[in-house]
């Protein structure tokens, strides 16, 4: 059998193709695996993103967990807060007693209003001690708590209040600043994963 | 090229970086911002802001407690 070189020229085309693409899948199997890989892993990844455990519901704490959110903000971060029991005292905006039960009601007349009438954590003596540091950070031009927070929202910190330490409190939705949202520990945990900074204050 | 002055004396923490942060947002690649502060901070958080934020410190100086530093913007 004698093959002209038109033939020859065609066979041998074909039979690199064949060994070409051959080689050339068991390439692309493994490309694709590791493209599966570096998907997953990037959902890993930590975003730029801060989160916090609200749990304390104290001035000074208070103060710390605001400062440490604007100042991420500042950094070009995102910011998550989870506020849970004390730490609810600080989203308050109102006090409502009507439609609670007995025990709701003495809770609600024992926790502070809001921001404002947060107690300190040391040095408290019987409310004299806010007094006396809220006039000091006035000296010093130190901002204050509420405006912190009015701060934190408008530029766009992710409020959450834990809906089951509000149940235990006896806080209703409408006692809480306009615009905060709620949720439970997943939802916490969700940010809280994918933050590179991670805080219980 | 703009250059902006933004006084943050007699602002604490984290304020000086909370209003830098806004300012600086309002200007374009290449725009300059002069800060004066006071804060006894602001030295190493606005070291820490730059490099966060990958813009430039052009200088810093000190005299009689307060702290001007020149910055620019970076894409």
């Amino acid at each position: 059998m004698s093959l002209t070189e038109d033939e020859i020229a065609k066979l041998v085309d074909r039979l690199v193709e064949e060994r070409v693409s051959k080689r050339l899948a068991s390439v692309e199997q493994d490309l694709a695996a590791l493209r599966g890989m570096v998907t997953q892993g990037g959902g890993n990844v930590p975003e730029d993103r801060t989160t916090m455990v609200v749990f304390s519901g104290e001035l000074d704490p208070l103060f710390g967990a605001f400062t440490i959110a604007l100042g991420s903000v500042a950094m070009g971060m995102e910011v998550s807060m989870f506020f849970t029991f004390w730490g609810l005292n600080a989203l308050r905006v109102s006090k409502k007693y009507a439609g609670k039960s007995i025990g709701e009601k003495m809770v609600a007349a024992m926790l502070p209003s809001g921001p404002k009438s947060v107690p300190t954590s040391r040095m408290n003596m019987g409310g004299a001690g806010p007094i006396f540091f809220k006039y000091l950070m006035g000296q010093r031009n130190v901002e204050s708590l509420p405006s912190m927070i009015a701060m934190a929202q408008e530029m766009g910190v992710r409020m959450v209040a834990c809906e089951t330490s509000m149940t235990v409190m006896g806080i209703t939705r409408e006692e809480l600043l306009p615009g905060v949202e709620f949720g439970g520990v997943a939802t916490y945990l969700d940010d809280a994963a994918r933050s590179k900074v991670t805080l219980f204050i | 090229m703009a250059s902006v002055e933004l006084d943050c004396k007699g602002l604490n923490c984290p304020m000086p970086i909370v209003r830098i942060s806004r300012t600086m947002k309002e200007l374009q690649v290449g725009d300059q911002l002069q800060v004066e502060a006071s804060d006894p901070s602001f030295q190493s958080d606005i070291e820490a802001w730059v490099r966060k934020m990958g813009h430039d410190l052009k200088s810093f100086e000190e005299s009689q407690g307060v702290q001007k530093v020149v910055l620019e913007k970076r894409a």
